[in-house]
């Protein structure tokens, strides 16, 4: 839109140093090729705000950064073919011992190539920490209502990257071939089988032949460095773009309301700090790989389907399910009178988990329908100002939490000296009856400290300093906050539950009597923020 | 098993945790070997890779020292003739390697009944623990201690670590760091355990564990499995500290807390306004 | 588009602008509760200047600390380059590797830190310091553009005809349905032509097939298996097979070990499927397929490491803990002329993980 008008930027009557009039030359090249410019004067000056909880998604997007670089490394020597082959690397206790030609192409990468060992522990590294993050992200995003119109796509899109992560983690653990991602797609084999109908034929056709076949490593190798990079390469564009268009949310402070953004702009101090801080998660992904071993797949050795390791499990992002498959009662295959065979042992987490996962992704849909909420947020809640939602929340973590732990329930087990069976009823009790006393008392102690916020700022804090009044009495004086602190406790809504109404047809339909009862839930313990005349009449 | 015990009788008493060097005198074995052949016979003593119950000729003075620190400390739970009490089985037939493995790693004498016998200091001196050794020996044929040649590690480490992770690894995991079993049990990490232990282990299936006997794997298998257990060992891991060998568990809490946790701490740097 | 803050009109209370729509469905919107008391936003506070803004000592000795820790950086890169070279693999030493990974890591992770910490220490003590504000917008398009959308895709529909045509618009639908269905016929060759279930249902074991050790492949006397033995066995001849080598061995894999026979509790039908106190078990867990291999001698009990699923082995093997929903397989065994171990026949149920025609 601007380059037709632009004139040839070589005028020489400032006389500009030599670098000035490059770098003039040089712009001015580009911007009549691309109206670079329009992009800069858009973006250039955006305003970012700053906490640190806003930082958490950058370290998902620049840890995955990190593993497409190392990744990149390590398809240059990696060879995901199935061919069996003799050993002949150095690591002798391999030696002479038949394998495949991914596993030892993995070997040679750790033993014999300078610096591929560091690679590959840099490039499973940054997997771990790119779930975690994308995890702890995922989790301020919810406690601050960040989800809330208009950004529920862009939490969708980001429950997607998730998702995608955890694709790229398990395709990516499965590739060395060795023991342990062998027994790991013998149990993802067993979960297909379970699958009714098409179970065996869905197993038969992915591994293209009976387990464990000689097709599924190429196979993963394809979706994970091409299909899933691809996807999960385009979602992170659509979740930037979103980020653009809905610009950031703030926590509310004096000065900042659900109309403005403040902080610092991208150019200069944004995009130092930021860039900063891609260089500042490389060096501590770095500075873990050279001092940490993961995954020595040496020690493993080859997929063989009859040996197995104690304490088999796998990487943390997918402990959530493998925990789920742990829990379960036994003998609890059904056999229809057809004589088709339900694997519920199977299929219960399976579902379990699915609902799960859909009911993460829909929330934003949902507590939208209950609150009735039509407006744009901006201003990030304080998850005590919205003690339903962190209930919910809090009970959600809990879930995943006793699944995650039930994961590692053998090495509970050994290390605190517990019995395994112990662990696992612990566990399954934690999984069932975990989530509602989490939700109660989340709920309960938001209340107390929106109480304790209330109080504030009503009476003021304790000053430290004590007098004597005329009748003897001691009292501690208490001081009032300055307008500036009591915005912090006082600017939050109050929200009152939806009343049932009877629609055109002068009916009122079973939907809207669960929403009304859902919003009641949601609205009927709910403390108001103190008003100017309550804190008037405090005074007199 | 005459072998042996002359050896140690060369030798002072010493604690366990140093006999170990002191007996592999090159010499001293090929001496004992023509000892063992004289006494036993040349015919069976070829025979040792299948020979699981080497019938002892040590000497009564030896076994009488066991039999009187047998009475005054195993008895209590094992009979005074080790014909075993509801609190300890027979040990009749048990053998000399069982009572090295058992008394030599400290689980033996137990402390307090448990759902297993817990690692404890060793309570006795090698000496001791050869003549209670003898003294069980005596009652009954049993699995003996085996020859060095069997316990050097020096054989194949690949073909040792292929057995062992068909064999051992289920329950002692891939690299040796041990796991759970049911109902409290466990199966102990292997680091540090001495070569003789490890094959006695195997002979023997102390409690829980299954035997695995000559007819099984044969001892050049058990001495390789001992080659790779050393080789592991001996060679740290490569790629920098191993949080323990556990595997994924301790690789998801490290980067949580460590790595999340320190970038979450550079967030928060990033993030306040300087002074 | 950015001012600063003295500019901005702080006393407006949230959401005015942004916030108010109409809620277009039939219930009360739960709407905030709005007080006409409740505070005004004060705005905002004074600023605290950073001690690099008063005294050009301080900003000076930034300015010297930032360049120091680029400069480090560049030693780190060189260092890594250096490490590179000086600390080579040694094909004989393991701990050469060790020494690769750590110094080369070192030196990557210096030349990161010093520069991601100096941009971030620049940005924070030299950089511009005080907070911008920007304005939003609401996100939804202004009325003329939405009012424009709509006019366009009315043009092209009156263009098209696409609403107009239905034939032609309904005939198209359904042929760009179909349009993957050729897709998906092309995956049925990701395996060859066979039938999965009838494969799954059986294993290299039949009649007289020797039980062998795994992974020499060595047949097994009776008379080798001591009480409290646990063997792992595979079919003689499967370590030779040149081809499904790993495939048969996915199902074949098996558990012999041995019990004192009056400890047995065998189930009169199956009473000759064992040998003298000798049982074979598919090491295949019926749960979702771990190798199910953690034999306690004394308690007769199986455990899977994957899944805690546990069998008892004195009563056929029976689940008595954890997710799995059957018995492990029971192998019948017995033993030939010669004294060793053979099947009486393959297994007589699918081993593995249960699947949707297992039972049929």
């Amino acid at each position: 839109m601007s380059t037709t008008a632009t004139p040839p930027a070589s005028s020489a009557e400032t006389a500009p140093g030599r670098g000035m009039r490059f770098t003039g030359w040089a712009s001015n090249y580009v911007d009549e090729r691309t109206s670079a410019s329009t992009a800069v004067k858009a973006l250039g000056r955006k305003i970012f705000p700053d906490h640190w909880s806003f930082m958490l998604g950058e370290v998902a997007l620049y840890s995955f950064i990190v593993i497409l670089l190392s990744g990149t490394f390590l398809t240059f020597f990696f060879d995901p073919s199935m061919t069996e082959v003799e050993y002949s690397g150095s690591y002798v206790p391999l030696q002479g011992i038949p394998m495949s030609v991914a596993y030892h192409s993995a070997l040679d990468i750790s033993f014999e190539i300078r610096g591929g060992l560091l690679m590959r522990q840099v490039h499973h590294w940054a997997a771990l920490l790119f779930v975690a993050a994308i995890g702890l992200h995922m989790l301020r995003v919810f406690f601050t209502g960040a989800f809330r119109k208009p950004r529920e796509f862009n939490w969708v899109i980001g429950f997607l990257l998730f998702v995608m992560a955890m694709a790229l983690g398990f395709t990516g653990y499965s590739l060395p071939d060795d023991l342990l991602s062998g027994n790991g797609l013998r149990i993802i084999d067993g979960m297909i089988k379970a699958v009714p109908v098409a179970g065996a034929w869905i197993s038969y056709l992915l591994f293209g032949d009976e387990f464990p076949g000689t097709d599924i490593i190429p196979r993963l190798y394809v979706l994970h460095i091409m299909l899933l990079p691809a996807i999960t390469i385009a979602l992170i564009g659509i979740h930037m773009v979103l980020l653009i268009v809905n610009k950031h949310t703030q926590f509310a402070a004096p000065g900042r309301t659900n109309d403005n953004v403040v902080g610092a702009p991208v150019l200069p101090a944004f995009a130092a700090k930021a860039g900063g801080f891609f260089f500042i998660v490389f060096g501590v992904i770095v500075l873990i790989a050279s001092f940490f071993t993961i995954n020595p797949i040496w020690n493993y050795g080859p997929y063989d389907p009859s040996p197995v390791s104690a304490g088999t499990q796998p990487d943390w992002y997918i402990g959530f399910a493998d925990g789920a498959l742990r829990l379960i009662p036994p003998n609890l295959d059904f056999v229809d009178p057809l004589g088709y065979t339900w694997a519920f042992g199977v299929l219960i987490p399976l579902v379990g988990l699915l609902v799960f996962l859909a009911a993460v992704a829909l929330y934003p849909f949902f507590e939208a329908w209950v609150t009735g909420d039509r407006r744009e947020h901006h201003i990030a809640e304080r998850p005590r100002n919205a003690p339903v939602r962190t209930a919910i929340g809090a009970a959600g973590i809990t879930f995943y939490a006793a699944l995650w732990a039930a994961a590692s329930s053998d090495i509970i087990a050994t290390h605190f000296r517990l019995s395994i069976e112990g662990v696992i009823h612990a566990l399954q009790f934690a999984t069932v009856v975990g989530p509602f006393i989490a939700f109660f008392i989340t709920k309960r102690v938001c209340l107390a400290l929106q109480r304790k916020d209330r109080e504030i700022a009503l009476h003021g804090f304790e000053s430290g300093r004590v007098v004597r009044l005329p009748g003897g009495e001691y009292i501690e004086v208490h001081e009032q906050l300055d307008d500036f602190e009591r915005w912090r406790l006082v600017s939050f809504d109050e929200y009152q539950p939806l009343m049932i109404r009877p629609n055109d047809q002068g009916k009122i339909t079973v939907s809207q009597r669960v929403r009304a009862g859902l919003s009641r839930w949601f609205f009927e313990d709910r403390i108001a923020p103190v008003t100017m005349n309550e804190l008037e009449s405090q005074k007199h | 098993m005459i072998r042996r015990i002359e050896t140690h009788l060369t030798m002072a008493p010493t604690p366990a945790s140093t006999r170990r060097a002191g007996r592999r005198h090159p010499l001293a074995t090929t001496a004992l070997l023509v000892v063992g052949l004289l006494a036993t016979g040349g015919a069976y003593a070829l025979a040792t890779t299948t020979a699981t119950a080497e019938t002892t000729a040590a000497s009564a003075e030896l076994i009488d020292e066991g039999g009187k620190l047998f009475a005054a400390n195993c008895a209590s739970c094992h009979g005074m003739n080790a014909e075993g009490t509801a609190a300890g089985p027979t040990l009749i037939g048990a053998g000399a390697l069982a009572v090295d493995f058992q008394v030599g790693t400290g689980r033996m004498p137990m402390a307090a009944s448990g759902p297993q016998a817990e690692l404890k200091p060793v309570q006795f001196t090698q000496a001791q623990i050869d003549a209670m050794a003898a003294w069980v020996a005596d009652l009954a044929p049993g699995p003996a201690v085996p020859p060095d040649r069997y316990i050097a590690g020096d054989g194949d480490a690949a073909h040792g670590a292929e057995l062992f992770r068909i064999n051992c690894a289920m329950c002692h995991n891939v690299a040796g760091a041990g796991g759970a079993l049911t109902e409290g049990k466990w199966a102990p990490g292997l680091a540090g355990v001495d070569p003789v232990h490890i094959y006695g282990a195997m002979v023997t299936g102390p409690q829980n564990m299954p035997v695995f006997s000559d007819l099984n794997l044969t001892p050049e298998d058990k001495n390789d499995i001992i080659t790779y257990l050393l080789y592991v060992q001996e060679n740290p891991s490569v790629g920098g500290w191993d949080l323990g060998s556990l595997g994924p568990v301790s690789e998801g809490l490290f980067i949580w807390i460590f790595g999340l946790g320190a970038l979450v701490g550079v967030t928060i740097w990033l993030t306040a306004k300087s002074n | 588009m950015a001012e600063a803050h003295d500019s901005a009109h702080g006393g407006e209370t949230p959401g005015t602008a942004v916030a108010q729509q109409q809620d277009h469905s039939a219930p009360a919107p739960a709407v905030a509760v709005v007080r006409s008391d409740r505070f005004p936003n004060p705005g905002f506070p004074p600023e605290r200047l950073r001690v690099t803004d008063l005294d050009p000592k301080k900003e000076k000795q930034a300015e010297r600390t930032i360049s120091a820790l680029f400069f480090l950086s560049i030693i780190g890169s060189v260092f890594a380059v250096a490490a590179y070279i000086l600390f080579p693999i040694d094909n004989l030493d393991p701990s050469t590797i060790r020494l690769n990974n750590m110094f080369l890591g070192i030196g990557i992770t210096l030349g990161l830190l010093g520069v991601g910490i100096g941009a971030v220490h620049w940005s924070k003590a030299l950089m511009h310091g005080h907070e911008l504000v920007e304005e939003r917008h609401p996100t939804r398009g202004s009325d003329e553009s939405r009012e424009r959308a709509v006019e366009i895709f009315r043009e092209a529909n009156a263009e098209s005809g696409f609403t107009r045509r239905s034939l032609v618009r309904n005939t198209l639908i359904g042929a760009v349905i179909a349009t993957p269905i050729p897709a998906i016929a092309l995956f049925r060759d990701l395996a060859p032509a066979k039938d999965p279930v009838a494969l799954l249902k059986h294993t290299m074991w039949d009649t007289g097939v020797r039980l062998a050790r795994d992974p020499s492949g060595t047949p097994i006397k009776a008379s080798e298996v001591t009480i409290g033995s646990a063997f792992h066995v595979i079919p003689e001849g499967l370590a030779e097979l040149e081809y499904h080598r790993l495939e048969e061995k996915a199902k074949a894999a098996v558990l012999l070990m041995r019990l004192p026979v009056d400890e047995l509790n065998e189930d009169p039908a199956k009473a000759d499927w064992s040998y003298d106190g000798i049982v074979a078990y598919s090491k295949i867990c019926t749960h979702v397929g771990c190798p199910v291999a953690l034999y306690e001698q004394q308690t007769h009990h199986l455990l899977c490491p994957c899944h805690q699923s546990q069998f008892d082995v004195a009563d056929h093997c029976k689940v008595i803990f954890g997710p799995a929903a059957r018995p492990l397989p029971q192998l019948p065994i017995t033993v030939d002329d010669e004294g060793y171990l053979v099947a009486q026949s393959d297994f007589t149920e699918p081993v593995g993980p249960s699947f949707w025609e297992r039972a049929l």
